[in-house]
């Protein structure tokens, strides 16, 4: 390392901030209420959960400015270098008048005990900032990262139609009103240096992909955060101490998402949020599924990279992924290595990462138009939950009408995301029809001996997995029966 | 206080702000983040944490407990032991003394807290809690109800049995009966903002407790209980909640008592806001219930006799097990007027954390159980649920058909008028035929659609706690400073007993300063609880406010040497005879005159009593009633569902504030249909409760309340007992509403089988129940 810095700059607000003291993982929400006295700011859950600790971060995107609403509670300061931190405190005009998110929520009765009220009040002002005139679809999006437990929703609902559909013209807003000296001060910040701070470099801020690449081999150890919505809880909840902390969320190179005719390369650092709009084209299914992934706040942390290298059993994206055939590319300071993802998850917390490795990469093939394709997630709560199981299929016919390829995968199933080897066996070559899907049916419990948990029993998870390739074939047959809120949805 | 004279101002013509909508109090402070909640207070210098040393047994002996590295860690100042609570280790509410602050040798549930951890931050607390050693001798547990009632466990209070007429005989000639069993889970509060207790210790005996409680009193005695000293040196303080439910009546009392123990041991403020895992693990819930049930009825669907023992999983202590049971039972019957009965109560012992109030108390419970004898009479005689509860209402007073099983009668019964309003403005029948013919074509998602009726009984069913006090100022500039026992947990309590003031004196709501609620101002309040909040604070404020503006009136009146009938309180003025004069101006002459311008106010509600021994009195002043309608989808294929839409009409009497009143309306629906729906609790073999953070226990979210929701106030209703402002209790009575939901589930299940069968889901209906009742039917 050449260049290196000793200071994380971000701005506050309105103020900017030079930390060269501060822990690997202090939380964004600590800092905030016990450094600053930033106490509007709330904690709810202390794992991402609630949103009751809902800001907004703005972070350059080439040349775009960009907020997003992310959680505090489990977003490390060390993640802030270069972005501009907004807080419920910053929206209200100088002279006390409440922006037009605030006061709508005044006016349609949206707080009862208050508590998560700052939280909501950010998240709708990060839609009034992105969407015009959003719909009901919209909002419920907006708002699945945040609980509120007295108010049923409805008021804050109507608030948030209202205050899109007549935005008043010559509003004062703290974020518009500064874009362009964020904007120059974010770019003047962002020089590229690696930083380093602490003893042992205990926190680490590397400039470059070749940069982290020389921390890692140097601290084979070391714990690398993307977008910490999993190791924010390692720290909240089983108050881990973790050193060094390399944080990788900064770093352009690994958030570029490249499509050729072959198929769709996402860099490891591409956050859900980023990835939706091209993977919704691509493979709509996948698109629904990201839906429906955390909230909002987590969508915009939580990276697939991240998703792929921590090795969850459920695992979101992954059994999207290994149904398509993704390949996962993992990159050292000795160079690189590709790999089927079905191949990475070896068991239960294990993964096929070598120390000093990380997750570069993650290359999905192109699909072609008469492909089928379909993921479902299971889950006790439709939005914001963790899958009790996710199925995911790829589907090529022959002209006559014979299943030619066929990829299952589940998740919440087994160990680790898995394949279902034994169903598609049982299928492939057969005419797609119910006599088929029910010998793929009954090869599926050799497939898989789930678990019984707070999630689901393992009997409502086999016969699910089973009704899932039903559902499968009604939706390939043209006969899809899925409940959907809105139809063409957002 | 002088009846009479509230009679004639409730039915005059009422200007604003009473029975006007309006905005919560702190709304602007809400949306701005600059309203304060305990953990948002500046702290003074010197402030300390305390964190909880949690056991991981859910039923042992403790052999030792070994601090040495929790000492050593950085930060730590001291470690609390039971040992260590000056005067006594017991915060039960029901005076059993089966609750200690910390266990005292023995655990009796997985998380049970055993010590505490004071430290200079937070974290190092939190850090070093999780360094104590301790060697348990493990003892066999109970954790689940129906185990419990197997194998006879113990009852953690005296149960409680209603009877009228002769049941047994009734079923035993009945044409038809049945007999079924109902699991009815738990809940968890979730309040947004865990609990908290701040205490700052002053010279003498003297602490002050800031408490994130809905029972400022309890607190101040539980706390001067456990340190020793008299009630007098203790002051407990809240001036709002992150939200209550019920989760902070009693269970605020562990972190108030060990920050004050901590306090004064130190002489240091000393702060305790557990981590949601350990608030969820460590404090009650919603008590989960095995509902066994017998009922005789005709070929008409005519209910002739019902007998069912409610048996309740409470947990290792009582804590408030014995009135939420009791109040179970008190509402077995919801608006069903049942020939004979037989209900018993079954207040089960377990190795779970003790559980408390919530929401309803035990009605929800005791309803929901009510609700599905009548789907079962319904199913076993191909009739619509609807049409089998219409039959069975209560009837008029003197019908014959207006006696509970608790032998009070039902005065002010409404309910067939709301149901019929209801079906007709929810278009019921009409939609109820379309769901039928989509259901014979649609392979995959079925519908179901249910109109239910609530009836709520208001008062603590404990007589006595059904006082409340108040203190109001007015100064000289004509400012008024409001104090009540009541406190604010977000229902919009503050704002409405303010608009009582406001609308005493007739002036501006902005006049009157809501303050935060301490025992040093009102004493020897009840808990903010059992929807009681503004009948009775509202009606002690009142007294008070009332008791200044005689004096005003007969100050006026010796001045203008008029009668007080000449004397007017308009709009922010006081007319004397022709004259007019500002309200801050009499208020000014008055002082000068020397007149008292303090009142503490005082009610008490009339009429009722209760004997608990002989099952019978009039434990309810009156009754809320409501009604509600729910369409929903389910998928056939993962037991997936939606609710589409949800027509309710409530009763809340004359609204004092129409807007919190419907918000209050929404939020019980969302709130009671998430118990229904995917709130679950889940304990594992060990004990352990693994649903303890929103990760795993999942509240609805914005996309899961109805996609169609249309609330409505019974705008024709007017309490017929002088209540203030005609108004109703509306907290709880609404969150059971969403009972329709949960029958709309088990109509769109029914489906697969052709009616032919009840369902029998039980709740939470998850998608897995869902499923799973989907297969059971299907098998036949």
């Amino acid at each position: 390392m050449t260049d290196e810095s000793r200071a994380i700059r971000f701005i506050l607000n309105d103020r900017t901030v030079t930390l060269d003291d501060v822990g690997p993982t202090t939380t964004l929400l600590d800092y905030l209420r016990l450094s600053r006295r930033l106490t509007g700011t709330k904690e709810g859950c202390a794992e991402g959960d609630c949103g009751a600790c809902t800001v907004l971060v703005g972070r350059l995107a080439g040349d775009e400015l960009v907020y997003e609403g992310v959680n505090a509670c489990i977003r490390f300061v060390g993640s802030l270098h270069a972005t501009h931190v907004v807080t419920v405190e910053h929206l209200a005009a100088k002279d006390g008048a409440l922006h037009p998110v605030q006061q709508a929520l005044v006016d349609y009765h949206g707080s009862q005990c208050g508590f998560c009220t700052p939280g909501f009040v950010m998240s709708l002002y990060g839609l009034w900032l992105s969407k015009d005139r959003p719909g009901r679809a919209d909002i419920e999006k907006a708002l699945q990262g945040n609980l509120c437990r007295c108010t049923g929703y409805e008021p804050i609902v109507r608030a948030a139609e209202a205050v899109g559909a007549a935005r008043p013209d010559a509003v004062f807003d703290p974020i518009l009103s500064m874009r362009d000296r964020v904007r120059t001060e974010l770019k003047t910040i962002k020089t590229g240096e690696t930083i380093v701070i602490g003893e042992g470099q205990r926190l680490v801020v590397p400039g470059s992909v070749a940069a982290l690449a020389e921390v890692l081999e140097n601290h084979p150890q070391a714990t690398i955060v993307a977008g910490s919505t999993d190791v924010g809880l390692w720290v909240t909840k089983q108050m881990r101490q973790l050193s060094p902390v390399v944080f990788i969320n900064g770093l352009d190179a690994l958030q570029e998402i490249t499509e050729t005719p072959d198929g769709l390369t996402l860099g490891a650092g591409v956050t859900y949020s980023a990835a939706y709009p091209t993977l919704a084209r691509l493979y709509p299914a996948f698109g629904r599924l990201i839906d429906r992934i955390g909230g909002d706040q987590v969508r915009n942390m939580g990276t697939i990279g991240g998703n792929v290298a921590n090795g969850s059993p459920i695992g979101d994206t992954p059994p999207a992924l290994i149904a398509l055939g993704a390949r996962l590319t993992l990159r050292s300071a000795k160079g690189t290595r590709v790999l089927p993802l079905e191949e990475f998850f070896i068991q239960y917390g294990r993964q096929d990462r070598q120390p000093g490795e990380f997750v570069e990469s993650l290359f999905i093939p192109a699909a072609k138009p008469e492909d089928h394709f379909a993921v479902y997630k299971i889950s006790k709560r439709r939005d914001e939950d963790i899958s009790a199981l996710c199925g995911a299929f790829h589907l090529t016919l022959d002209a006559q009408g014979k299943v030619a390829t066929l990829r299952i995968a589940f998740g919440g199933m087994a160990g680790t995301p898995k394949r279902a080897a034994q169903a598609e066996a049982a299928m492939i070559g057969r005419t797609w029809n119910e006599e088929t899907v029910a010998l793929g049916q009954a090869a599926l419990a050799g497939d898989y001996q789930p678990l019984t948990d707070w999630r689901a029993s393992a009997a409502y998870r086999s016969l699910t997995a089973a009704n899932l390739l039903t559902r499968f074939l009604l939706e390939t047959t043209g006969q899809a029966a899925e409940l959907t809120r809105f139809t063409g949805a957002a | 206080m002088d009846a009479t004279a509230f009679e004639d101002k409730t039915t005059a013509p009422l200007s604003a702000p009473m029975h006007a909508a309006r905005r919560h109090d702190s709304a602007h402070k809400h949306v701005a983040g600059s309203a304060d909640y305990i953990d948002d207070m500046p702290e003074p210098a010197g402030t300390l944490h305390a964190a909880l040393g949690m056991t991981d047994r859910a039923h042992a002996q403790i052999l030792s407990m070994d601090f040495t590295d929790v000492e050593k860690a950085p930060g730590v100042v001291c470690v609390l032991t039971a040992r260590d609570m000056p005067h006594s280790n017991d915060i039960s509410p029901s005076h059993l003394d089966d609750e200690p602050v910390l266990a005292d040798g023995l655990v009796q549930f997985h998380g049970q807290p055993a010590f505490a951890v004071i430290a200079e931050t937070r974290e190092q607390a939190r850090r070093a809690a999780r360094l104590a050693k301790i060697v348990y001798r493990d003892l066999p547990h109970v954790i689940d109800p129906a185990d419990a009632i197997e194998q006879s466990a113990p009852l953690v209070t005296k149960p409680l049995t209603l009877k009228r007429g002769e049941a047994e005989a009734a079923l035993d000639q009945s044409p038809r009966t049945l007999k079924g069993r109902m699991r009815i889970g738990g809940q968890e509060h979730f309040y947004l903002e865990s609990h908290i207790a701040f205490a700052i210790p002053g010279e003498d005996d003297d602490v002050t407790v800031w408490s994130s409680t809905q029972h400022p009193s309890e607190v101040q005695h539980m706390v001067s209980h456990v340190l020793g000293v008299p009630s007098h040196a203790v002051t407990v303080q809240v001036r709002r909640m992150g939200g209550g439910f019920g989760g902070k009546e009693t269970q605020g009392n562990q972190f108030a008592a060990l920050a004050a123990v901590a306090a004064k041991k130190l002489n240091r403020p000393v702060k305790f806001r557990p981590d949601r895992d350990e608030d969820m693990t460590a404090t009650g819930k919603r008590h989960d219930f095995v509902v066994d049930y017998e009922v005789g009825f005709d070929a008409d669907g005519h209910i002739l006799a019902v007998k069912a023992n409610y048996a309740a999983r409470c947990g290792f202590s009582s804590d408030l097990s014995g009135p939420v049971t009791d109040r179970a039972l008190f509402h077995a019957d919801n608006a069903y007027f049942y020939p004979h009965v037989l209900l018993t109560s079954q207040p089960l012992k377990t190795n779970t954390v003790s559980n408390t109030a919530y929401r309803g108390f035990g009605g929800p419970q005791g309803m929901v159980g009510g609700e599905r004898m009548i789907e079962e009479v319904a199913y076993a005689l191909g009739l619509d649920p609807l049409e089998v509860r219409k039959r069975n209402f209560y009837g008029e007073p003197g019908s014959g058909r207006d006696l509970t099983p608790y032998h009070q009668e039902v005065e002010d019964n409404i309910i067939a008028r709301l149901v019929d309003e209801l079906e007709r403005d929810a278009d019921y029948q009409a939609r109820r035929k379309a769901i039928l013919a989509f259901n014979e074509t649609s392979r995959v998602i079925r519908k179901g659609i249910a109109l239910t009726p609530v009836k709520f009984g208001i008062s603590f069913t404990m007589t006595a706690f059904n006082q409340a006090g108040a203190l109001v100022h007015v100064y000289q500039d004509g400012s008024i400073h409001l104090n009540h026992g009541g406190t604010e947990m977000g229902q919009g309590l503050y704002t409405k007993v303010a608009q009582v003031i406001a609308d005493c004196f007739q002036v501006d709501l902005e006049r009157v300063k809501i303050t935060a609620t301490t025992t040093g101002k009102v004493p020897n309040t009840s808990a903010t609880a059992a929807s009681s909040g503004s009948d009775l604070n509202g009606m002690a404020a009142f007294n008070a406010a009332r008791q200044i503006k005689e004096r005003l009136i007969a100050f006026a009146a010796e001045r203008w040497q008029t009668t007080p009938d000449a004397i007017r309180f308009v709009p922010n003025h006081v007319e004397i005879g022709t004259e007019r004069i500002p309200f801050p101006e009499l208020v000014k002459l008055a002082y000068f005159a020397r007149v008292h311008l303090s009142a503490a106010g005082f009610y008490k509600t009339p009429k009722i009593h209760w004997n608990r021994e002989t099952g019978r009195g009039m434990p309810f002043y009156y009754f809320a009633y409501g009604a509600s309608c729910s369409e929903v989808s389910i998928d056939t294929l993962t037991g997936e569902y939606m609710v589409d839409r949800v027509d309710v009409l409530h009763d809340v009497g004359r609204s004092l504030n129409p807007a919190i009143d419907i918000g209050q309306v929404e939020g019980a629906f969302v709130q009671g249909m998430g118990w229904l729906t995917t709130e679950e609790l889940w304990w594992d073999d060990k004990g352990r409760l693994r649903t303890h953070a929103p990760s795993t226990y999942k509240i609805p979210l914005a996309s899961d309340r109805p996609k169609i929701f249309n609330v409505k106030l019974a705008d024709w209703s007017e309490n017929r007992q002088p209540t203030i402002g005609r108004s109703k209790a509306v907290g709880e009575p609404p969150f059971m509403l969403p009972i329709s939901v949960l029958e709309a589930l088990s109509m769109a299940v029914a489906s697969v089988d052709g009616y032919r069968q009840c369902p029998k889901l039980d709740a939470p209906a998850t998608p897995e129940r869902v499923l799973m009742a989907v297969e059971r039917l299907k098998r036949g």
